[in-house]
């Protein structure tokens, strides 16, 4: 696992617990299913990019991982919803080892795409929510952000995979507090990657398609 | 709760998938030993998950009526997951659909192993019935809403009502049976899915006329007919562990393998109409609990109040 600092044995042991806690109650409440569509769960370094309708997303799509890939795979998170309770600090640091990105251009003392890069360097995969926010209106999917531009021309050989997560929006609707039981499926497609000479807009308008692409159809 | 009876039953189970678990051992050697025979590769991902399903329920069966009562409450918990899935609902419904998985199914299932007959029997139908549209109703959204009731109190019904009267064969009070009742649970449970399986069997070894193409390609005249009738000679054979006679237990098989039938067909009338192939992915072979449990939801509640009208005390 890659870490920034020295973790002591016992906090360790909380995340790892904390983190099979959540994935147990995760996968009792959505009975998720991955369906391995474009790419295989092999042991290579991703970019996983997905729809972001819930918070619970990240959670969703690191239990559908096979735990060898779990391991070496973090969530880059808003650092400005992460760092604002210890036990939010907890989960987002020590349980997902998350990237922590700070979305705000003015406070921020960090690069998002040179961390981003730095934490491929150091052999992890990422999942990242290319739209930047949670979609809570009534398009599939809102205009990514250029941070997915960036890191695909910074890291050109790393596999960009799309990932369509359905239905989880219904267990948890804005608003809501309590889950509601209902299954949910992870799409995974074909890797894409950054095209020679291929512009900004271009290439997140082909990244968007591709993955709205793996919507399931709705049931009638 | 175990009785000679029902360890003669799991026995025979037993055994049955041993043999099946060879068959479909050599099958895979002869014709796919790369895995590349889909139909063979289903198979033996069907065997095994029999095993489990079995090792699953025979600890329940030991674990006496809580244990019974617990199980076939996880699997209402997981086949209203797969159903409420596929139906229609908004935001306005959160409510009520949380207080279908935690309110109404914990409930029905708590009058059940409290033997609250009078209760169980109307909870869903009546009272559930009546008040769950209430709490869609409040939250002011109008848009489908008979649509939106009608498909969630369809789920209860068939998910948790139903399932319900499997464990409720525990407190029927047969004379000269009392202690065994589990065996009804076993027996309905064999008969039923046994019929499925030989219905399966034959329509891959004869099947050629199709039942309702629309529906289902796999269910045909053949298989039907050679797996009801297959499977009522078995379950009629074994009617010295049951309370009924020869003939009686007959009648009775007969009557499972229908409802077994008819719930097959109807479960699959909704799958094609959501354009699903499978309510779930939770059984590796089978697809959901809906898809193992849809012929014993249809035939629980009524083999429940046949023998409970013709044979029970209360």
């Amino acid at each position: 696992m890659v870490t920034s600092f020295p973790k002591s044995r016992l906090t360790r042991w909380a995340a790892s617990f904390t983190g099979q806690a959540i994935s147990l109650f995760a996968r009792f409440i959505t009975a998720p299913r991955a369906i391995w569509q474009g790419v295989e769960p092999a042991q290579r370094q991703r970019v996983y990019f997905a729809n972001h309708s819930s918070n619970g997303d990240f959670v969703l799509l690191w239990t559908v991982l096979p735990p060898a890939l779990r391991l070496q795979t973090r969530p880059v998170a808003a650092l400005d919803y992460w760092l604002t309770s210890p036990l939010r600090a907890f989960i987002g640091r020590e349980v997902f080892n998350a990237v922590l990105i700070d979305r705000r251009p003015e406070a921020r003392t960090d690069d998002p795409v040179a961390q981003m890069t730095t934490a491929l360097d150091e052999g992890a995969s990422l999942i990242l929510f290319p739209e930047g926010q949670r979609n809570t209106s009534d398009a599939p999917l809102l205009p990514f952000k250029s941070g997915l531009y960036h890191l695909a021309k910074a890291r050109p050989d790393v596999d960009l995979v799309p990932v369509w997560i359905a239905n989880l929006n219904k267990v948890m609707p804005k608003g809501e507090v309590i889950p509601v039981p209902l299954i949910c499926t992870l799409t995974f497609g074909a890797p894409l990657h950054l095209g020679p000479d291929e512009a900004k807009e271009a290439f997140l308008a082909r990244t968007a398609a591709a993955l709205l692409a793996l919507q399931p159809q709705a049931p009638a | 709760m175990t009785s000679p009876h029902l360890l003669w039953l799991l026995s025979g189970v037993g055994a049955i998938l041993v043999l099946a678990s060879i068959v479909g051992e050599v099958l895979r050697q002869r014709l796919s030993p790369q895995g590349g025979n889909p139909v063979i590769e289903n198979l033996n991902a069907r065997i095994t998950a029999w095993w489990g399903m079995v090792i699953l329920l025979a600890i329940a069966f030991l674990a006496g009526k809580p244990g019974v009562v617990l199980l076939f409450a996880l699997c209402s918990f997981a086949a209203l997951r797969e159903f409420l899935t596929l139906t229609t609902h908004n935001r306005a419904d959160h409510w009520s659909l949380l207080a279908c998985f935690f309110v109404v199914l914990p409930l029905q299932y708590w009058f059940v192993l409290t033997d609250w007959y009078g209760m169980y029997s109307v909870f869903v139908p009546v009272y559930v019935f009546l008040l769950l549209p209430v709490l869609s109703a409040l939250r002011g959204s109008t848009k489908d809403f008979l649509i939106r009731v009608s498909e969630t109190q369809w789920a209860l019904m068939i998910c948790v009502y139903c399932v319900s009267h499997v464990p409720a064969l525990l407190y029927l009070q047969i004379p000269g049976f009392e202690g065994r009742n589990v065996i009804l649970i076993a027996y309905l449970i064999f008969v039923v899915q046994l019929s499925d399986v030989l219905q399966y069997v034959w329509g891959k070894l004869l099947g050629r006329t199709k039942i309702a193409p629309t529906l289902s390609p796999s269910k045909t005249w053949e298989g039907f007919i050679g797996g009801a009738l297959s499977a009522t000679a078995i379950g009629t054979a074994l009617y010295w562990m049951t309370p009924f006679s020869p003939l009686q237990a007959a009648g009775l098989c007969l009557m499972l393998t229908l409802m077994g039938f008819f719930g097959g067909l109807v479960m699959s009338a909704i799958k094609r109409d959501r354009g699903v192939k499978d309510w779930g992915h939770l059984i590796a072979g089978h697809g959901g609990f809906i898809d193992r449990l849809d012929s014993v939801i249809f035939a629980a509640p009524i083999f429940f109040h046949v023998t409970r009208y013709y044979w029970s005390l209360t």
